[in-house]
């Protein structure tokens, strides 16, 4: 095990630039996840720590040693693709102990722990078997029991689970987590959905072309997104963004909305009179009521049952927005329908910068 | 429609077909052996007959007994036997920095390759004996060999590039994280897998050595260092053609390629890959 240091590394092919000045230092034992949209270089940075793909400038430090220069092969870490990778030619059990075979293990040593892995991850039964003969999930797990018999440094995930289907992959991702509080090794996971994001991470990077975004915990990035794309990314359903101008009525903050609307706002935002904003609010925020006093009127325009919850889309002749609420719904569509933004959850960024204003 | 649902009637037609093709292309190849068991006497008495009135292996007893047949035999298996096997080794490796490595002049280099594929050999002739003539490289089997290696390595060079292209890096690239240094992962993981690939390069080579004739016939002229193409000639004298021998010396020229595709066609139509990555 051991804590992993991204240095000021950048990464251009030719000209082109994909990733720029990262810096992110991985704790001894942390879980860390990479999410971001495809091409935004999570996957690069992940290569660049396995000694994949060659660094442009900075240092990556893997248990206080620079790996720059060091080959994949000695760097002691171990990595699941997204393509599984099994070797074809080879039973489950030569694919798992590879990495051992390689290191000389002595074959006893290699049986007990090659079955150790195999009965952790419920594969014992598979062993004689060629990876072709095996659904997803368990040429998943294989992947998985190649990279944990030989305790590495760290494990690298690249999108282990989107090859899977919806059900498996929800399932997979508590094993993985199990499997993170069992061993503690130190991870990091790449992926592009955020649910598996936010239920996995110690602590999540949102990356957006080439450039970390925010680092924090899930809540953090969920409750606090340092900018648009964040609050935009992190979320489903997507929080809603609108348009508005920033207004001082004293002691008070508003923000005016394209149609003349109102939104008081929490008062110590940091902005000047008349500055244009957007404001983000999410769809669990948007408080469906039953009286039309105090607050903003709509139209239904969709009605989306959940099981958990609904999701209800709102038109207004300016704009357009979604609510969820835990309740069933049973709007008809087009009826009108009164709605509330509460002050304490706004999410309020610069327009043109697309940063949180200050509170 | 499932296979089992089409009709009688389509599956009539779709044999039908495939047998015509396949007595189209193999009646030549019937031709031979019944020209190599007819008689002298009957060949051309009963020259369009499927089958001769008398059968006799008169021809190949000739042929093996008192013929330089067996010498170009032996030849023609040591010349395409090793240019298959160095084409093979050169382009295996070739192939698979051409799929993996971008290099500096990697599209010169490729373009070149392909300028050699595109002219007339019997351009080459001329220029390759005054060059071999000066090295002892002419009337000698490793002359042969060295300019049919030079001729085959590109299109075997594009051959196994495509082999590799169809074998995902994220396989080599889990065996480094494994701990094997790329070639080790070459050795023990990609190149199992590109058996076929292999397999269809040696027939493939193998095949374009066995039958090649221009450069053995213009490179060689003694006939301890001929192989069998220009041995089937010596069968042409100035007044005759010797018809049965020498159709019985290419009914013997035919096995060694028969064997060497029975040996090598289980790689060919092995899909090895399937199941190495999600499919």
């Amino acid at each position: 095990m051991a804590s992993i240091e991204v240095q000021g590394v950048s990464k251009s092919y030719g000209t082109m630039p994909v990733l720029h000045n990262v810096d992110l230092s991985i704790q001894d034992g942390e879980f860390v996840v990479l999410v971001g949209p495809s091409g935004c270089g999570k996957s690069t940075l992940l290569r660049m720590v396995a000694g994949l793909e060659g660094i442009t400038s900075g240092a990556i430090r893997i248990g206080g040693r620079v790996v720059n220069e060091l080959a994949p092969k000695d760097r002691d870490i171990a990595m699941v693709f997204q393509s599984y990778a099994l070797y074809p030619h080879m039973t489950v059990r030569d694919n798992m102990s590879y990495s051992l075979r390689l290191r000389r293990t002595p074959s006893e040593r290699m049986a007990q722990v090659v079955s150790a892995a195999a009965s952790k991850l419920g594969l014992e039964t598979f062993l004689g078997r060629k990876p072709r003969t095996l659904s997803g999930g368990q040429r998943q797990r294989v992947a998985m029991g190649r990279s944990i018999v030989r305790q590495p440094k760290a494990f690298l995930f690249d999108e282990p689970l989107s090859n899977l289907d919806a059900r498996l992959r929800e399932q997979m991702r508590a094993e993985i987590k199990k499997l993170h509080r069992d061993l503690g090794t130190t991870s990091i996971y790449v992926t592009h959905d955020q649910v598996e994001a936010m239920t996995l991470a110690d602590r999540i990077v949102a990356m957006n072309e080439g450039i970390v975004q925010q680092v924090g915990t899930p809540l953090d990035l969920y409750e606090r997104p340092t900018n648009l794309f964040v609050a935009s990314f992190i979320g489903s359903p997507a929080i809603n963004i609108l348009d508005g101008i920033l207004r001082y009525d004293g002691e008070h903050r508003l923000i005016t909305l394209k149609s003349g609307e109102q939104i008081p706002t929490a008062s110590h935002v940091q902005g000047h009179d008349g500055q244009a904003v957007k404001v983000g609010f999410r769809p669990e925020d948007v408080q469906i009521s039953h009286q039309a006093e105090g607050g903003f009127m709509g139209h239904v325009e969709l009605v989306e049952p959940m099981g958990l919850g609904t999701i209800v889309h709102i038109g207004t002749t300016h704009y357009a927005l979604k609510a969820f609420v835990l309740e069933r719904v049973d709007r008809i569509v087009g009826t009108s329908i009164p709605y509330r933004l509460p002050a304490s959850k706004l999410h309020i960024f610069d327009a043109k910068t697309g940063h949180r204003l200050p509170e | 429609m499932t296979p089992s649902a089409r009709s009688t009637s389509y599956w009539i037609v779709h044999y039908g077909l495939l047998a015509f093709y396949v007595a189209f292309a193999l009646f030549p190849l019937y031709w031979l052996l019944k020209v190599s068991v007819t008689p002298n006497d009957l060949l051309y008495s009963e020259g369009i007959r499927l089958w001769p009135s008398r059968s006799s292996l008169a021809h190949y007893t000739f042929v093996l007994a008192h013929s330089d047949f067996p010498l170009f035999f032996k030849n023609s298996v040591i010349v395409s036997g090793s240019t298959a096997v160095v084409v093979t080794l050169i382009s295996a490796l070739s192939g698979y920095a051409m799929s993996r490595f971008n290099f500096g002049g990697k599209m010169w280099l490729v373009g070149l390759m392909l300028v050699t594929q595109m002219f007339p050999l019997v351009m080459l002739v001329a220029p390759i004996f005054k060059l071999f003539a000066p090295l002892g490289l002419t009337n000698s089997l490793t002359g042969l060999v060295v300019v049919y290696t030079a001729f085959n390595v590109p299109f075997a060079t594009f051959l196994m590039q495509s082999f590799f292209d169809g074998i995902p890096k994220d396989l080599e690239e889990a065996a480094m994280i494994d701990g094997a240094s790329r070639f080790r992962a070459f050795r023990q993981i990609v190149l199992p897998l590109t058996l076929p690939g292999i397999a269809a390069t040696l027939g493939f080579v193998f095949t374009a050595a066995w039958s090649e004739l221009l450069f053995a016939l213009m490179l060689v002229s003694k006939a301890d260092a001929s192989t069998f193409p220009v041995g089937l000639l010596s069968f042409v004298s100035k007044f005759s053609v010797d018809f049965g021998q020498m159709m019985a010396a290419g009914v013997l020229a035919l096995i060694p390629a028969c064997l060497f595709f029975l040996l090598i066609q289980r790689y060919l139509v092995q899909g090895l890959t399937a199941g190495a990555v999600k499919g």
